[in-house]
């Protein structure tokens, strides 16, 4: 009996659709482990892929590497020594972790920061905005095979490190926010040099556009590459970038403002409709430049005054329970805090960005190909601390 | 509404947007009322936001009716918290410090809960959020203390998965209807639950506290070999 070359091709259809059926007992297909240790993971998870071919039939986020058990420490910590904790969670934006905690407990005490204390926690929350955000621009064209723009990442992040540096000491752990205002105030000529700072920036951002987002290679690789409809998004808890690259114009800066200054200024949220890896890199490039921006105004406009409320000396926070979320650099940021009248918390539960922003991560791989893994979670953006806390 | 618990909210510092937030809030507590009946047994309102408490057995149908009914679409997170106070005081310090500054004999304080209130030890907690409007609602849900299940999340929103798996494994709490409830960032043969008040910060035993290092005793004979060799360089 002669097979003719139909007969032949439906029997390896029908070889490849039984691979994909018999997955339980794993007859066929392959697993590929990606991780711990991989530059798209910025720090050490591990993904489990089955593949069937190229194709990615289930996918498995392992972490747990850098588990610190943060929620546990803090209730044996006071309340000023929480913050060098949850400095360590997003450490490309160490500043923007600690702003949310202060708060919740600014709220359980009924204490407000003074004007000038808030304008410069706003600048420096969006410096450090800028300082994470730049990283993933150089970062995103890395995960398809440009290494140049990571270069020019780090020497314009730079600019703004310095700033954070000169203004709170510390490069990457600024540990610099207090409750009822700031440690100190800034230094002399930090305006100047800022508002330098924000238009090297701004340069970046154009050189990104120049050499990144109009590039054919990138388009082709990261345009319909991983789509996230807005209702899938959003009961995943997807928020930041991610959720706004699927058309919910939703930020925590404008729509539900807490303690944070900004209201005073005049800027836009940036959305984008397709919900691809694509959108997300575009709608970061944009809230770069947007930042830059509120830092400009906010510079012009700082009150005078004095930069702490009159707090105890020894901090004890009322009994009682706060939510406080921000929107920090990789997405809302909230910490639930529950006091009990003592010099510790009783509970802290951590909401961060990431976790939630990774969890969507075995839906969205199902049926990508192995390529597309990078650029998606590299388009999705997380650190590992922020993840495993 | 006589049963639930009544709400505290300070006019003098409540703003005007914060107060429309709270009669936002009071609507809803309403509507709440209404539609679970006899399975909310608890809430609260202040700086805008709404605390829900119902009993276990409805822990899912709120998800249902928040998510359906109300549109909080955006899930936030879901967690848990222990209530008994910690039996560990400065007893768990290590030998050195407690040498150093022996503790006093501490006494268990009662277990207090929470606004909204609470009966049991261990409570679940959860937030969902309105992007639309930018409301946003804590449910939380007495579990209890020889029974720690209650229904999952994951059929109404897919992003409790990993929050359900980490309360599972801080806590011990199952949750029926989940896919798979196994360890998220502890290895496997893990024992104990760490998040629990009477799990021991075993850290805290083995090292001094970096707060009392500073009064430590200094010593009587310096170090000659150390700042030999460093003047030799």
């Amino acid at each position: 009996m002669t097979i003719t070359e139909r007969q032949q091709l439906s029997y390896i259809a029908a070889q490849a659709a039984d691979a994909r059926v018999n997955l339980e007992i794993e007859t066929e297909g392959m697993t590929l482990n990606i991780g711990p240790q991989h530059p798209a993971t910025h720090g050490t998870l591990r993904i489990v892929a089955k593949l069937d071919g190229e194709q990615v039939v289930a996918a498995d986020p392992v972490m747990g590497y850098m588990h610190r058990g943060y929620e546990k420490l803090a209730e044996v910590r006071t309340y000023p020594q929480v913050t060098t904790l949850i400095n360590r969670i997003d450490w490309l934006g160490s500043f923007a972790n600690e702003v949310p905690f202060i708060l919740a407990a600014e709220r359980l005490m009924e204490v407000e920061a003074p004007p000038r204390a808030q304008w410069i926690r706003t600048i420096l929350f969006e410096l450090s905005r800028i300082a994470n955000i730049t990283l993933f621009l150089g970062d995103m064209a890395v995960q398809v095979g440009a290494i140049t723009p990571v270069f020019f990442a780090f020497r314009d992040r730079e600019h703004v490190l310095n700033q954070i540096e000169a203004a709170t000491g510390g490069r990457f752990h600024p540990n610099f926010d207090r409750i009822g205002g700031l440690k100190d105030d800034l230094p002399a000529g930090w305006i100047a040099e800022t508002r330098r700072a924000m238009r090297k920036i701004r340069n970046f951002c154009d050189e990104i556009e120049e050499l990144v987002e109009g590039n054919e290679i990138f388009q082709a690789r990261t345009r319909g590459i991983g789509v996230i409809p807005p209702d899938v998004g959003l009961s995943y808890g997807l928020s930041g970038a991610n959720i706004r690259a699927s058309g919910v114009d939703w930020d925590v800066r404008r729509d539900s403002p807490c303690g944070l200054v900004h209201d005073q200024v005049d800027w836009k949220v940036w959305t984008h409709p397709d919900g691809d890896s694509f959108a997300r890199f575009w709608v970061r490039l944009q809230e770069t430049r947007e930042a830059t921006k509120i830092v400009d105004q906010l510079l012009d406009g700082i009150p005078s005054g004095p930069i702490m409320a009159k707090v105890p000396v020894i901090i004890k926070v009322p009994a009682g329970e706060a939510y406080v979320e921000t929107e920090n650099p990789l997405g809302v940021m909230g910490y639930y805090v529950v006091s009990k009248g003592d010099l510790n918390p009783f509970r802290v539960k951590i909401r961060s960005a990431s976790f939630s922003n990774v969890s969507i991560t075995p839906w969205l791989l199902k049926g990508v190909y192995v390529p597309d893994i990078i650029t998606i979670l590299g388009s999705l953006y997380f650190i590992l601390g922020d993840i495993d806390r | 509404m006589s049963r639930l618990s009544s709400t505290d909210i300070a006019p003098s510092t409540a703003d005007a947007a914060e107060a429309a937030a709270d009669a936002e809030a009071e609507a809803l507590l309403e509507r709440a009322g209404s539609a679970l009946g006899e399975a909310l047994v608890g809430s609260h309102i202040s700086a805008g936001e709404l605390w829900l408490r119902v009993d276990r057995e409805s822990w899912a149908d709120l998800a249902g009716w928040l998510r359906d009914e109300e549109g909080f679409t955006f899930f936030s997170f879901l967690s848990a918290i222990d209530w008994m106070p910690s039996p560990f005081g400065r007893d768990m310090d290590s030998t050195v410090d407690n040498e150093l500054d022996p503790p006093e004999p501490k006494e268990t304080p009662p277990t207090e809960t929470g606004v909204s209130g609470g009966e049991t030890r261990f409570q679940l907690l959860a937030r969902v959020s309105d992007v639309a409007t930018g409301r946003s609602v804590i449910a939380k849900a007495d579990l209890p203390d020889g029974d720690l299940r209650a229904p999952s999340w994951v059929p109404v929103y897919p992003g409790a998965d990993w929050h359900e798996r980490e309360a599972w494994e801080m806590f011990g709490i199952t949750f029926d209807g989940h896919p798979g409830l196994r360890h998220i960032y502890l290895p496997g043969e893990f024992e104990g639950h760490p998040l629990r008040k009477d799990y021991p910060l075993l850290a805290r035993r083995v090292k001094p506290w970096p707060g009392l290092v500073d009064v430590e005793l200094m010593p009587t004979e310096p170090d000659e070999a150390a700042g030999a060799e460093d003047g030799a360089e």
